[in-house]
């Protein structure tokens, strides 16, 4: 074209970056790479070819890890892990910031290279994916810096696992890395075998700033490399991004293991407009919501629910704004949506689209030849159509409308997922309102795809558990500092052979919904003293004593949104009635444990103290307003897990009871405790307590019965949000590997034993009692 | 309804270069107040203010692209003198400026024929002085009028002077809104102004100075821009290069939107012109892309958008020289006006 004919058509024209220093770098490394192990790069070994999905052109021939790489690449960082983790906190601090600042020296480098082996615009690995990468190691080299002050009480997990997903390659990987290694552990890190480039360019980064050997491995390879890793017995943590079904089997396979893990997975996040929102605003928020990265992100809006009366008029704009979006060369700095990321992610768009019921609208023009795919919109869907809750990940928006905010909220939390959610609306009470009951880990007003260091991000639901960023963020990189002793099996005191059965008969029922309640089964188990004589009777639960419990703690929904302040007095006035009948249940743990007059006095006292303690707790475990580079609030709010399922210490028959129930009621959580397997009868008594205090029906419920028998139900129970085992029965694995059906949070002990007195209570009760929702608020008049 | 050409079009265009397109644009004549449309005017701050931000990184324009943008910007250029020092001399001298704005040769280097810019924008003492420097180029003169820039002398002078500018010769017609009318939310009054201020302009087109830097928030801007529209006003102009804060993207961003709503409503497009900061070739191109994704490449013809603005055409034809030399360029090496 001529200027003449540009000066009167007004288009637009080529905009290519250049590529050359990138590919000068692939040839600089032979075109092969091998892996980053103990400071060096391996030899290059067989393997598979990186490709530019652009254009489909290899990029280079990268090595395909064996367990022998795997091995090694542990050994390298199980040697380094000590060393570094004694270093100051200053000394990594240095490290860490050298990194920042090498990211920053090669930003063009790593943008180009990113944008080469994913085909994401290069605006955005340019204006996005590298500035958050820097971001995420210097505000981690301040996190290296201060443990020492901040966190004397935690210590590293060792060795970290990590394997990264494919659609932000390289900002996944500083998201894994830098917390980890600014803590002290030592990474064992796979990229996703299409887009390994990037972090072996960090490989050699590290290098550059010196980073002692082994601290960060790096090896390449396809999910086989990913099994080898979470399977590794070297390995302390495994940390996850990716998809649903991968982190269920990484869950089913590190069950039981004692390794730590946090799982970041899909979302089908809802995106909705209310009709007093800036329209056209929120419109332009869909670019960034859906067509980021050509909708391949695990938090995309990708469910737009907009308010019926509005809804003709948005889908209008909206359908407007999509044929202005340009899609193409990746490279090209005039382009809004870029390639996907392999032919193989491109077909499965296809297939799902194809299957689409609903309006679907996708603009004119012709596709350019390669790996690519139209922005579509599909309209008039009901919850009922499978695209509406299977993740798609790719830039297809699919949409429904509401009409009153509670019917939003139904809509936007049907679902299995519960990553993120936007919501559009000029009206704070509206918006403020609505925050809160979406059933998501982050939640941004009046914008979308926001993310920073200091704001933690990560799911609820099945889209995983554990935050990154933030000083929550933290929590999943390192442990308290105490190490535990074994804990074992407790038995319950065997029947005698001539048993003393004096007395009229007490019988201890089970409390579900605030109502006593008999064993379904109808089988119950005769409890006795040491001395022989029968204390009475407990019902042995099964799984449908669990379902009504469930049930009863669903419905309780009405707690969670009681104030602090209540829960408060409630847990102070179930301490003044416990205390009322002090010697009673003294005696009765006397009676059950054959513990002294003075101990059982003393684990009365203890459960006294610390119901007070989750009363003070109830309206003071804050959330925080988070230092965000915006105009606006990030506020982290810990809000409850929800229904709790919980497995009480059996040697500690009323302080473990009270150790699992204060936490969760403080936080507005429901729960259902499973009583100490041997003792159970201090719990029975107890329920007595919760009838004379106030405390709603449904919020506690106690079962009795084997720890054993029940691990498996409650674990695999779908409406049960979490569930806590302080058994000395070996269920741990269990309930990790049942955990996986819904990926309930888990919180067990391994085997170990807990000090209920001295190491019973406090903030890791709480923040297991509570999820980290972070909420943006941008403001501006 | 009056249905009427363009300015420029019933200036003789054909003496006008060829290159500058034929437009048959209605005349927007305006419609009653609705004050529930204005009343449902949304403007998210920081949404705006993100999308504004991001759009440089997301649009680029090089090479041969580049310099026929910039050829276009030209043409869109209110080429503007509002000095108190301002003479018949200098005014002379704009006008010769907005008949050439780019030297022959690089024109000739691009395979361009001869531009001018969008028109000369001057006060009312030097209208006639315009007119005549301008007879035969078909470049419309541009008065600012309405007692420029507060607005707030005497009501029944300020229609007067739109009278006498009209008289002059001038063929639009820049009026400043009063800004108390607004800040207070009298809508109906701010309509009521405008609406005397578009029947004073008879044949002449009006654009009305919303003078955003005053209005507070951009929701007001949003407001105001729909109330004038709804008076009859043919192109809505950001600022009169007075205020504290003139012509910024944000703002942009939320007229041409109110600007968009009414077309899409009644039908008829409605000029934006930004107005006074803008003077660097890169910005010109930041505002051609918005104005391009926001409302179409339509809206990118003088008949519906213009630049006010006085440095901006030095930094162009610096451009212009590097894109057709590759030697970056000296101010001194191009005409001044």
């Amino acid at each position: 074209m001529t200027v003449r004919e540009i000066f009167d058509s007004m288009d637009y024209g080529p905009a290519p970056e250049g590529a050359a220093e990138a590919l000068a770098w692939l040839v600089d490394g032979g075109d092969r790479f091998g892996h980053f192990i103990g400071g060096a790069m391996t030899e290059p070994g067989d393997g598979f070819e990186a490709k530019n999905p652009a254009t489909g052109e290899v990029l280079a021939t990268l090595t395909q890890g064996r367990q022998a790489d795997v091995d090694a690449a542990v050994a390298a960082a199980r040697k380094a892990q000590g060393k570094w983790a004694k270093l100051p906190g200053n000394a990594r601090a240095r490290y860490l910031y050298a990194l920042a600042r090498l990211v920053q020296k090669h930003s063009r480098l790593f943008a180009v290279l990113e944008t080469l082996d994913n085909g994401k615009p290069i605006r955005e690995s340019r204006d996005i994916d590298v500035p958050l990468v820097a971001r995420h190691f210097y505000y981690h080299a301040g996190m290296a810096q201060l443990i020492d002050s901040e966190m004397p009480d935690r210590a590293p997990l060792g060795v970290c696992g990590q394997i990264i997903p494919w659609n932000f390659p390289l900002l996944m990987l500083a998201w894994k890395v830098a917390p980890a290694i600014a803590m002290g552990n030592t990474v064992v890190l796979k990229p996703a075998e299409y887009t390994s480039l990037t972090a072996l360019l960090f490989a050699q980064i590290c290098q550059e700033a010196g980073l002692p050997k082994g601290v960060v491995n790096i090896v390449t390879g396809d999910g086989a490399v990913g099994e080898m890793i979470v399977g590794h017995d070297g390995i302390d943590k495994i940390a996850f991004t990716g998809s649903t079904d991968v982190g269920r089997i990484i869950r089913k396979a590190t069950a039981g293991t004692g390794k730590a893990l946090t799982l970041e997975l899909g979302g089908k996040s809802p995106y909705i407009v209310f009709d007093d929102a800036d329209i056209d605003s929120a419109v332009e928020g869909l670019v960034d919501a859906i067509w980021f990265n050509a909708g391949q992100v695990c938090c995309a809006g990708s469910r737009l629910i907009v308010q019926e009366g509005i809804a003709e008029q948005f889908h209008e704009k909206l359908r407007r704004r999509m044929d202005g979006l340009r899609i193409g060369d990746p490279l090209d700095k005039c382009i809004d949506v870029g390639a996907v990321v392999d032919p193989v992610q491109l077909a499965q768009i296809r297939d799902k689209v194809a299957s689409a019921t609903g309006e679907v609208y996708q603009p004119p023009g012709e596709l350019p030849a390669g790996c690519y795919f139209k922005s579509t919109l599909i309209t008039g869907l009901s919850p009922s159509d499978p695209l509406m809750q299977e993740e798609i990940f790719g830039p297809v928006l699919v949409g429904t409308t509401f009409r009153t905010p509670d019917e939003a909220v139904a809509l936007a939390n049907n679902t299995r997922y519960g990553l993120a959610a936007t919501l559009w609306s000029e009206n704070l009470n509206l918006a403020l309102d609505i925050a809160p009951k979406l059933a998501a880990g982050v939640v941004w007003v009046n914008a979308t795809n926001l993310f920073d260091a200091a704001a933690g991000f990560g799911g609820v639901r099945e889209s995983g558990f554990g935050r990154e960023g933030g000083w929550e963020g933290l929590l999943a990189y390192t442990r308290p500092k105490t190490g535990a002793k074994a804990l074992a099996k407790i038995e319950a005191v065997a029947a005698p052979e001539a048993g003393n059965a004096s007395g009229l008969d007490r019988t201890a029922k089970m409390y579900v919904g605030g109502k006593q309640a008999r064993p379904d089964g109808g089988y119950s188990r005769a409890i006795w003293s040491k001395g022989g004589d029968l204390l009475g009777h407990a019902g042995i639960a099964n799984r449908k004593d669990i379902r009504n419990a469930v049930e009863a703690a669903r419905g309780a929904s009405g707690w969670a949104k009681t104030t602090g302040h209540l829960r408060a007095q409630i847990l102070y006035y179930i301490a003044e009635n416990l205390e009322a009948r002090a010697e009673e249940f003294a005696a009765r743990l006397a009676s059950m444990t054959g513990m002294g007059g003075k101990a059982a006095g003393a684990e009365v006292a203890a459960s006294v103290s610390r119901l007070f303690s989750y009363g003070a707790w109830a309206d003071k475990f804050d959330g925080a307003v988070k230092s965000v580079p915006l105009r606006g609030l990030a506020v982290a709010v810990n809000e409850p897990v929800g229904v709790i399922g919980a497995f009480a210490a059996d040697e500690a028959p009323l302080l473990g009871l009270v150790s699992v129930i204060g936490p969760a009621m403080a936080m507005g959580n429901r729960c259902v405790v499973v009583a100490s397997e041997p003792y159970p009868l201090a719990a029975t008594d107890f329920y007595q307590v919760l009838d004379t205090s106030d405390v709603p029906g449904g919020v506690v419920n106690i079962l009795t019965g084997s720890h054993a028998e029940l691990a498996a139900q409650m674990s695999g129970h779908m409406d049960i949000d979490a569930v806590w085992s302080f058994s000395s029965s070996d269920i741990s694995g269990v309930i990790e590997r049942e955990a996986a059906g819904n990926l309930k949070r888990t919180w067990v002990n391994h085997g170990r034993a807990r000090d209920w007195v001295a190491d019973g209570e406090g903030r890791a009760f709480l923040q297991a009692a509570t999820e980290v929702k972070t909420v943006w608020v941008p403001y501006g008049e | 309804m009056t249905t009427d050409l363009s300015s420029s079009e019933r200036l003789g265009h054909t003496a006008r270069d060829a290159l500058v397109p034929q437009v048959h644009e209605p005349r927007n004549p305006g419609m009653a107040l609705d004050l529930d449309w204005v009343m449902s005017a949304r403007a998210n701050t920081s949404a705006i203010e993100r999308r504004a931000a991001t759009l440089p990184g997301r649009r680029s324009v090089k090479k041969d692209w580049q310099a026929a943008w910039l050829l276009k910007a030209v043409t869109l250029i209110d080429l503007t003198t509002l000095s108190g020092d301002d003479t018949d001399g200098r005014v002379r001298r704009l006008c010769a400026k907005a008949r050439q704005p780019i030297r022959r040769d690089l024109l000739d280097a691009m395979g361009m024929g001869g531009i001018t810019t969008g028109a000369v924008c001057v006060y009312h003492d030097m209208v006639e002085t315009a007119v005549d420097a301008l007879q035969g180029s078909g470049i419309p003169v541009a008065a600012v009028s309405t007692g420029f820039p507060a607005g707030l002398s005497p009501f029944n002078l300020r229609l007067a002077e739109i009278g006498e500018s009209v008289n002059a010769g001038a063929q639009e017609i820049d009026i400043v809104i009063s800004r108390r009318h607004v800040l207070t939310g009298n809508w109906q009054a701010l309509y009521d102004e405008m609406r005397a201020f578009r029947e004073a302009c008879g044949e002449a087109h009006v654009k009305a100075i919303l003078a955003t830097g005053e209005l507070g928030t951009l929701r007001n801007v949003a407001r105001a821009s729909l109330v004038c529209m709804m008076a009859g006003a043919d192109f809505i102009k950001t600022s009169t290069g007075k205020e504290g804060v003139n012509a910024t993207l944000p703002v942009s961003l939320v007229m041409i939107r109110a600007l968009r709503d009414y077309y899409d409503r009644t039908g008829f497009r409605i000029g934006y012109k930004p107005a006074g900061g803008i003077s660097k070739a890169k910005d010109a191109l930041v505002y051609l892309t918005l104005i391009k994704d926001e409302l179409g490449t339509r809206w990118l013809q003088p008949d519906l958008f213009r630049f006010g603005a006085s440095s901006l055409l030095g930094d162009i034809e610096r451009q212009l020289e590097h894109h057709v030399t590759g030697r970056y360029s000296a101010s001194y090496r191009h005409p001044m006006a």
